[in-house]
């Protein structure tokens, strides 16, 4: 079965859904005191991981349309990219309102010192990027380049999780299987890649003739 | 006369809304549902069976504390520059990666937690060891309250008046070597009773079970001091019931929680966090704004008071926390960026 452009819009509602649950329900728990006696970092956190979920949501887009040979779920990767930028604000006002509590000055100073920091910034300003070229007017004026452009995304897939797993004190575990699952997911595109198989068989060629 | 009418708004049954069980268990259904994170996935921990997603569970009992009888000192008082924090945010925001490494998953994993009966050993180079068990815990020395600022090396506070003892009192009735030139402390190791003790994913990945030290002179100071109580009451197991260390002019890490056992030595001991990571965490561990933690910086802190989300301060760090008075003393000569 093909999907329809129906089915895209119940598709699109479904993940709008999913992807506002969470906001709320992260309300309700820090309202009824679910998130501990001082939830700054269970927000930051959990918006952190929203956005990296996101994320990955996002990158399992391409190959399983491919796969499953449904070209019309591609359109909802503007969608769920914006998503990651939504979380990500989120997760940058949580740190500078609740932790640094405004201190903007202590904030830039962070964001210059501190690698972790420094890497979670490089991928913000992709995001603002990537969002705000995801308008359809822009993306026509850009023709080529906005293909080059929005390729970010891949360094942004493996920067986002190298933040995570340099920010934690000792809990390395979760930040490695992200780290583990984006790096599948790249390598699922390289082996769909052209370029890759065309460079492969010139390998073949060249140590087998 | 007086009639009881439900008010128009309140249409809806009791049976309407979320069933109880789906409500008390909204954390673990969300986790399910894959919000949450990659570990969460992973971590089907003691009360988390996949299937029992509408099972009959009971919302677990908290842990039983009891009133301690206690004298009040007020010596270090000058040293507070702030409330007090609530004692709700003192039991509910904790770093004890032996119950979960979230600040939440203490107080909701520790509730089980047996301390009765309990056995800290003193032993080492001491004239006599000691074997104490939990009432000799509560009974042994008159506990006094001493309201003392703690620093997360995570650079939060709080303000808690604790209830206890001073360390030096113990250490004098096992009567010290002079042999002796550190303390060791241990934390108790049972994975059945601690799930970060369990899983590595849900430990964190500490060396369990976790040890501190401090030097003999650090020890003997009056400032350390043995924990058995917070707000008048016998500690909560997140709290590191029921007994811990409060070394407040160092970071939070060093006040090592649910204590099994004091080896007075002549060796520097091994501490867990400086096994895991000497570049970030030193032996010392003293409170120091000029020093940074290699990926955050220690020159202000965040202190936990009393209000909500926004009502949170962003305050300068103290050398030593403000307790150089009592400690300095101890570091002279000693380049506290080196031995940080």
């Amino acid at each position: 079965m093909r999907l329809t452009t129906k089915h895209l819009f119940w598709i699109k509602a479904m993940i709008h859904l999913i992807a506002i649950f969470p906001i709320g329900y992260l309300i309700i728990l820090v309202l009824t005191n679910g998130a501990g006696g001082d939830p700054v970092q269970y927000i930051i956190h959990y918006t952190g991981i929203g956005a990296l979920n996101t994320l990955v949501v996002l990158l399992m887009v391409s190959p399983l349309a491919r796969k499953f040979k449904q070209g019309i779920l591609i359109q909802t990767r503007r969608m769920l990219g914006l998503y990651v930028f939504v979380y990500a604000s989120l997760h940058i006002m949580a740190f500078v309102s609740l932790d640094l509590l405004f201190e903007w000055s202590l904030f830039l100073q962070e964001v210059v010192k501190r690698p972790y920091i420094v890497v979670g910034m490089i991928c913000y300003v992709i995001l603002i990027a990537l969002s705000i070229t995801s308008l359809k007017s822009l993306k026509r004026k850009m023709g080529r380049r906005w293909q080059q452009l929005h390729n970010l995304v891949y360094l942004l897939a493996l920067l986002a999780p190298i933040h995570f797993y340099w920010s934690v004190k000792s809990e390395v575990i979760e930040p490695a299987i992200y780290i583990l699952i984006v790096c599948l997911l790249l390598l699922l595109r390289m082996r769909f890649s052209a370029k890759l198989s065309q460079y492969l068989s010139w390998l073949k060629l060249r140590f087998i003739a | 006369m007086h009639f009881h009418k439900r008010p128009t708004w309140d249409k809806f049954k009791d049976s309407d809304v979320t069933p109880e069980q789906v409500f008390n268990d909204r954390r673990r259904i969300l986790k399910q549902m894959g919000f949450v994170g990659a570990s969460a996935l992973l971590s089907s921990n003691a009360n988390a069976g996949i299937f029992d997603l509408f099972g009959d569970k009971k919302e677990k009992p908290q842990f039983l504390r009891s009133d301690l009888p206690h004298s009040k000192n007020t010596q270090y008082d000058s040293v507070l520059n702030g409330v007090l924090t609530p004692e709700s945010k003192v039991i509910t925001h904790n770093n004890f990666y032996e119950f979960g490494t979230a600040k939440s998953d203490p107080s909701e994993n520790a509730q089980g937690f047996n301390v009765e009966p309990w056995k800290l050993v003193i032993d080492g180079l001491v004239d006599k060891p000691l074997t104490l068990d939990y009432d000799d815990l509560m009974k042994l020395f008159a506990l006094e309250e001493r309201t003392h600022l703690l620093r997360c090396v995570e650079a939060w506070s709080m303000v808690i008046p604790w209830v206890g003892f001073p360390l030096a009192a113990l250490l004098k009735k096992a009567g010290v070597s002079n042999k002796a030139t550190h303390v060791a402390f241990e934390t108790l190791f049972e994975p059945e009773q601690m799930p970060g003790q369990k899983s590595r994913l849900m430990g964190g990945g500490i060396h369990y079970p976790y040890v501190e030290g401090l030097t003999i002179n650090e020890a003997m100071n009056d400032l350390s001091f043995l924990s058995v109580g917070l707000y008048g009451k016998t500690l909560p197991p997140q709290n590191g019931a029921p007994i811990r260390l409060i070394v407040p002019w160092k970071y939070g890490f060093k006040s090592i929680k649910s204590i099994v056992r004091i080896r007075v030595t002549d060796k520097q001991p091994p501490t867990s966090w400086n096994q895991l990571a000497s570049h970030e965490y030193g032996f010392y561990a003293n409170v120091n704004p000029e020093v940074d933690h290699p990926r955050w910086s220690q020159a202000t802190e965040r202190r936990i008071g009393e209000g909500g989300l926004f009502s949170a301060k962003r305050i300068n760090t103290q050398i030593f926390n403000g307790y150089g008075e009592q400690v300095a003393e101890l570091y002279k000569g000693l380049d506290l960026k080196t031995y940080f």
